[in-house]
């Protein structure tokens, strides 16, 4: 676990400063690129360098591999409402050859990107200058082979595909299926099915709009692909439940093969019961046996055999429940936080206030606050735990919670597949942690 | 995160009362819960804070779904309980029967800009207008190819008289004192609302509210910022029922809005009022359906629970 014990080396941190609010972070399948998106609809992606032949005991850097920009703001004419370029959500798709390739998302419209790079050019044609300019062929006498000589890296990213006008609402998820061949996107009301290679058509795979849209009452908030079982996917609702579908069973996955709900604490129930049930996130474990959603107040691990509660809930900040009424007055009420899966899923991370982000460690039911500030970017600093104090006495070092900044919010985190490195987006600013032991 | 002086902990342990309050429709403890007034006025706060957030969006992006689902469930879930209660009859009597003022609107901003990051970063405040839930569903909606809806439903505005229910409540519980204060800002309304782009007005409506907000004096630690605007006094009966008055859904059409628009380019929400209250732009009064009788929040339950 990536917090520091005694005895360890302690962390290494990159810090990365964002014109815009960084939206999404998403490490792809090996590590090795990190993908980042914002508000501005701009899309930066970072690379490992290889570590140091001279101190190959310490990491290699995240630095910047290539910047594009995905998406531009538009205008509905018909509704007239600006649609905004913010990325929503990047997902990375499994790589096949040298080329990376990637889907990102704003509101309305998904693309895939292919990021490849350029790292020699061809020298020596016969038929035309190295300036391109065609050469006389009467003034060819002889004949040669171009030779690739080694040029500057130079990486490009093209968007392939485009992916539009398949959702009335606005998108919040998008997740590649294990068959790397189809993928899903998720908005409000409904659920859409895409194949790669084909954008003028998709399936429609889930639709809870009612016909009358008073009657509305629950809305979709995110969804996710099984890591293995290509059939199977589930969806997540305002109200705080889960429903898993089987694509087999029916091509409209209206009904839900599983149905995972916690029955509600009648003790605790308040005005904002529902509201604080809503899930923001829901995210598959590695093995594909567990399932992990975020509420505003707890981040529950589900497993898929068993729908009636979840098999473990950690607590993120329930020193805010008894501050629930300002919290919705100024609308943090309805923040959405992500939560990540380490590698082995024997741990899990989400966001919180202030810049504080949590870790819980599965196993030894230890968990730690941390907080992405610039402090943590002294050389020999450790990460030092944080604490909010709840009661009456303060202890030092400790924080209240009316001192909390409720605007620093941290809603992105993301785990490395396979190390000890993540990457937590503070509002304009990318904090990328690594052990500094490899 | 609280504005200095407020009164926090009787705002935070009143809504633990809140939370703690429902153990069913037993007699005994709605009988219990009438009698507490705090609570009651703590629970007409949290209807009066959600009609507000409801009504207002932003206009230029379409309204966030989810957050619009929620809002409306939680004053659905008021209204069972005080209906319960029998509190709601006696509220929606109180109100029709009270003689409301009519030179004063008081209306709250609780989605406050000035600390939200993105107004911080000096982006333009996104503009404001009044829309009314089912309106902000229907906005979503979209001519597709394939598509067999046909709504092509404007956000339009509805009453923003929800506003008056508070103004009963001006002494508010959850130490909202500052909140609800009254302030002469007209002048600064009808200089932002010269400020909008016509192209914008399609929306009905702009309201400078970043600007407004950092006009006031308040710091950005303030949650809440407020500001009222006056109409000229009308007679009390046909204006009160002009303003509570429904406007017909054959409004949303795209034509009588394009209508509305050519021939008042530049309406805030606050616009509309004045208009309504002196019997203005024929787009807006042509109206065949307006519920007369009907107290506003009332009115505005019924869109939501559809009843």
């Amino acid at each position: 676990l990536l917090p520091p014990d005694e005895g360890r080396a302690g962390i290494t941190l990159t810090l990365v400063s964002f014109s815009d609010i960084i939206s999404t972070v998403e490490f792809n399948y090996s590590g090795e690129l990190l993908a980042t998106g914002d508000k501005g609809g701009r899309v930066v992606i970072f690379q490992h360098e290889q570590e140091s032949k001279n101190r190959p005991h310490l990491r290699g850097e995240y630095n910047v591999y290539s910047t594009f920009q995905s998406h531009e703001p538009e205008f509905d004419y018909l509704k007239s409402l600006e649609i905004e370029e913010k990325i929503n959500k990047i997902r990375w798709l499994p790589q096949q050859n040298a080329a990376h390739f990637l889907l990102s998302t704003n509101d309305k419209t998904i693309k895939l990107w292919k990021i490849s790079e350029r790292d020699k050019r061809a020298e020596g044609y016969n038929l035309k200058d190295e300036d391109g300019r065609l050469r006389d062929p009467f003034r060819i006498t002889s004949l040669r082979v171009p030779v690739l000589m080694p040029m500057d890296l130079m990486v490009e990213a093209s968007p392939r595909r485009i992916f539009a006008n398949a959702h009335t609402y606005h998108i919040n998820s998008i997740s590649v299926n294990s068959d790397h061949e189809t993928y899903l996107s998720a908005d409000d009301l409904r659920i859409n099915l895409w194949h790669l290679e084909i954008t003028d058509r998709s399936f429609n795979i889930v639709d809870i709009k009612p016909a009358n849209m008073e009657e509305l009452t629950e809305v979709i908030t995110a969804a996710e692909c099984h890591p293995h079982q290509c059939n199977v996917f589930v969806y997540s609702s305002s109200k705080g439940t889960i429903r898993l579908c089987d694509m087999r069973a029916a091509a409209l996955c209206d009904r839900h093969s599983k149905f995972f709900e916690e029955p509600e604490d009648p003790s605790s129930r308040s005005f904002f019961s529902e509201i604080i049930s809503s899930i923001s996130d829901v995210k598959f474990s590695h093995s594909g046996r567990y399932m992990m959603t975020r509420d505003y107040l707890s981040v529950k691990v589900w497993d898929l055999n068993m729908e009636n509660r979840p098999v473990e809930t950690y607590q993120v900040h329930e020193y805010l429940r008894s501050k629930l009424c300002s919290l919705y007055e100024n609308d943090c009420i309805f923040d959405k936080f992500e939560c990540c899966w380490n590698g082995s899923d024997s741990a899990i991370m989400t966001g919180s206030y202030n810049n504080f982000f949590r870790m819980f460690d599965r196993n030894t039911r230890r968990d730690i606050t941390l907080e992405a500030s610039r402090e943590s970017s002294k050389p020999r600093a450790t990460l030092k735990p944080r604490k909010v104090s709840t009661g009456g006495k303060r202890k030092k070092d400790e924080i209240s919670v009316d001192s909390l900044d409720f605007n620093k919010k941290i809603l992105h985190t993301a785990w490395h597949p396979k190390d000890n490195v993540i990457a937590v987006a503070a509002t304009n600013n990318l904090y990328i942690f690594q052990d500094k032991i490899n | 995160m609280f504005p200095k002086g407020t009164k926090r902990k009787f705002s935070d342990s009143g809504e633990e009362a809140v939370s703690s309050g429902d153990q069913g429709p037993a007699a005994p403890s709605a009988a219990a819960r009438m009698l507490s007034s705090s609570y009651s006025l703590q629970r007409q706060s949290l209807l009066d804070m959600s009609l507000i957030k409801l009504q207002l969006c932003h206009m230029l992006v379409e309204p966030n779904l989810c957050r619009s689902v929620l809002i409306a469930n939680t004053v659905r879930q008021i209204q069972e309980e005080m209906t319960q209660d029998g509190t709601w009859q006696i509220m929606t009597q109180a109100l029709a029967a009270a003689q409301c003022p009519t030179d004063r609107l008081v209306a709250t901003e609780v989605l406050c800009r000035q600390t939200d990051p993105a107004a911080q970063a000096g982006q333009s405040p996104k503009p404001y207008a009044v829309v009314g839930v089912e309106e902000g569903y229907h906005s979503e909606e979209v001519v597709m190819e394939g598509d067999v809806e046909t709504d092509v439903t404007m956000s339009t505005l509805s009453p923003v008289s929800p506003q008056l229910s508070s103004a009963s409540y001006l002494a508010g519980p959850f130490g909202m004192g500052p909140c609800w204060e009254e302030e002469e800002e007209d002048g600064e309304c009808e200089e932002e609302e010269e400020e909008e782009d016509s192209e914008e007005c399609v929306s009905e409506g702009e309201e400078g509210d970043g600007d407004h907000l950092s006009a006031d004096s308040r710091t950005g630690e303030q949650v809440f910022g407020t500001f009222e605007i006056k109409h000229p006094a009308p007679p009390p009966d046909p204006a009160l029922e002009e303003l509570f008055s429904d406007v017909d859904p054959s409004y949303y059409d795209l034509d009588t809005v394009l209508t509305g628009m050519q021939s008042a380019p530049k309406m805030g929400p606050y616009d509309l009022l004045d208009s309504l209250s002196s019997h203005g732009p024929t787009a807006l009064s042509s109206s065949s359906s307006c519920r007369s009788d009907l107290n506003e929040l009332d009115h505005i339950m019924e869109i939501i629970v559809g009843s």
